[in-house]
């Protein structure tokens, strides 16, 4: 027990050896490429090896210079938002459509067509329209979200449908269950964990599009904030990003598994 | 004047459509009375269309032909007066024994207050004695278990006839021997009709007053119809050596592989 829970502090430690051996090996190579020690420097504060001072991005990452000068904090909470307004519209709108779907042939059919071919656009393919329609910038991430995160909500609610057993529903037929009542106590304790698995997956793509969706409208956000440390040469920030960007998605799976498993019967109260 | 019949099957057919053949004729030309509190068996081998036929008398499956009454009112769609105990249980997974129950109690009886709701659900879980297991859920107690749970919920809202589709058919032998003892002693204290479809030929004996016997599908029909003459309760033991039980065996055994023997296919 304790044995295995050292292996698996002591084991990443190799790999994260590994990879700051390739980091340093591609500092080495690539001009002006910033070394694991600067980035480091970067993030927390000190002096760089090439003798500047740093305030570190993450030691202060609440400073509001204006508008357009935000620290890290502010621009992460503003994704956040996004991605939050974007996937709750999603679920609004993406979870009683699929139960219409999973529960009538004739929906099915109608929409079907659609799902398919719309589920592999990228939703990147969509931000320019979209810009062109609301000619603002959260609004268009906002909606851009909203297309990213509604097919697999749609899908998965379907799918969890689908999965309600014929007898569940000959149980419903005896005893005269309303259509409300089938939805309430039949379908959704089937679907709910179906419905989550979905919103999983869509939160996860979410915080994927929405560091390029914030690329190309600019303004605020983590997106957009790396490019412009990419515009502004500060390479170490781009590498500070990209682990901020990690960690909050690992975060966000994480948060979002485990509400997705108390609303599942089959794990509620066994854990 | 006449006594009003309790429950009736007039000239019942069933026809499944294939696309570009004939229709498949599954069930037809039944015509059967069963009167209350009665308990009949449908025995036959796979095939006969006796689940088709108990899906009509619930109302699940639409018959194609025929007529079906229940005390001179024609069976129109499922109803919680034709209670079904589903071969897999059919217990919703994410409720426990006690809200599997209390919710098919809930939707029948809502003019029940909280505490006669309350006394209702466990008077027929003490029935068939899970009083110990009330709040598991259905995974964590066994298939003969889940099984009396489906029996005690299809009861607790008062049918006027308890269908059972092969109920015990996915226990072993020991549990099935033991539920069929529960099913006995409860219909010594609450008198209800009942329909089992069954194709094991000790239990049609053991637990019914009449067996109706099908012919083999495609057009299957009622082939012959057993009185069992035995008085209740019955001793599964001491009938073995019963002569009535005996003959009431043999009439089944010769019809089903005798007269109407299935070859594997």
């Amino acid at each position: 027990m304790n044995y295995d829970l050292a292996k698996k502090i002591i084991l990443p430690m190799f790999v994260f050896g590994a990879l700051i051996l390739v980091w340093s090996w591609t500092a080495s190579k690539v001009e002006s490429f910033p070394t694991p020690a600067d980035t480091y420097i970067a993030a927390f504060g000190g002096t760089t090896s090439a003798g500047d001072e740093m305030k570190g991005v993450l030691s202060d990452p609440f400073y509001v210079e204006n508008e357009d000068d935000k620290g890290i904090f502010w621009q992460i909470v503003a994704s956040l938002e996004r991605v939050f307004m974007g996937f709750g519209l999603a679920i609004l709108v993406g979870v009683p459509l699929g139960l219409i779907i999973g529960m009538s042939k004739e929906a099915q059919y109608a929409f079907d067509p659609f799902i398919q071919v719309f589920k592999p656009v990228s939703p990147l393919a969509w931000l320019p329209l979209l810009l062109f329609i609301f000619q603002d910038i959260n609004m268009t991430a906002v909606s851009t979200i909203f297309v990213t995160s509604i097919w697999p909500i749609i899908i998965n609610t379907t799918l969890g449908v689908k999965n309600v057993s014929p007898d569940y529903m000959n149980v419903a037929k005896v005893l005269r269950f309303t259509p409300i009542e089938k939805v309430i106590k039949i379908i959704l304790p089937v679907a709910v964990p179906f419905i989550f698995t979905g919103m999983r997956l869509s939160l996860g793509i979410a915080w994927l599009v929405i560091v390029a969706a914030e690329m190309l409208t600019g303004g605020i956000g983590i997106g957009f904030w790396i490019w412009d440390e990419y515009n502004n040469l500060n390479y170490y920030n781009i590498i500070i990003g990209i682990i901020m960007v990690g960690f909050i998605g690992f975060l966000l799976d994480l948060i979002m598994g485990k509400i997705a498993d108390f609303f599942d019967y089959r794990k509620r109260g066994r854990a | 004047m006449a006594e009003q019949r309790f429950l009736q099957l007039e000239n019942i057919e069933k026809r499944f459509p294939i696309p570009g053949k004939e229709d498949y004729i599954a069930v037809t030309d039944v015509d059967l009375e069963i009167k209350q509190n009665e308990i009949i068996s449908i025995i036959g081998h796979s095939g006969c269309g006796k689940s088709t036929l108990l899906n009509m008398i619930s109302g699940l499956d639409a018959q194609t032909e025929g007529y079906i009454f229940l005390l001179g009112k024609e069976v129109k769609g499922p109803g919680p007066d034709r209670a079904v105990v589903f071969q897999n249980h059919s217990l919703l997974p994410w409720l426990s024994v006690y809200q599997n129950i209390e919710m098919a109690v809930k939707k029948v009886m809502p003019e029940l207050s909280k505490k006669e709701l309350k006394e209702r659900v466990e008077k027929f879980i003490t029935m068939v004695n899970l009083d110990h297991a009330k709040d598991k859920l259905p995974d964590e107690i066994s298939g003969g278990m889940k099984q009396r749970v489906g029996i005690a919920r299809a009861l607790a809202i008062k049918p006027k006839v308890l269908l059972m589709d092969e109920p015990f058919g996915a226990l072993d032998s020991l549990t099935r021997a033991n539920l069929q003892e529960h099913l006995m002693r409860i219909q010594q204290n609450v008198q209800n009709t009942v329909i089992i479809i069954t194709h094991d030929v000790d239990e049609a004996v053991l637990l019914s007053d009449r067996v109706i016997m099908m012919t083999n599908g495609p057009e299957a029909t009622i082939g012959e119809i057993l009185e069992v003459n035995l008085p209740r309760p019955r001793n599964r033991v001491e009938l073995q050596h019963d002569p009535e039980y005996i003959r009431c065996r043999e009439a089944i055994l010769s019809f089903l592989y005798e007269k109407f023997a299935k070859e594997d296919e």
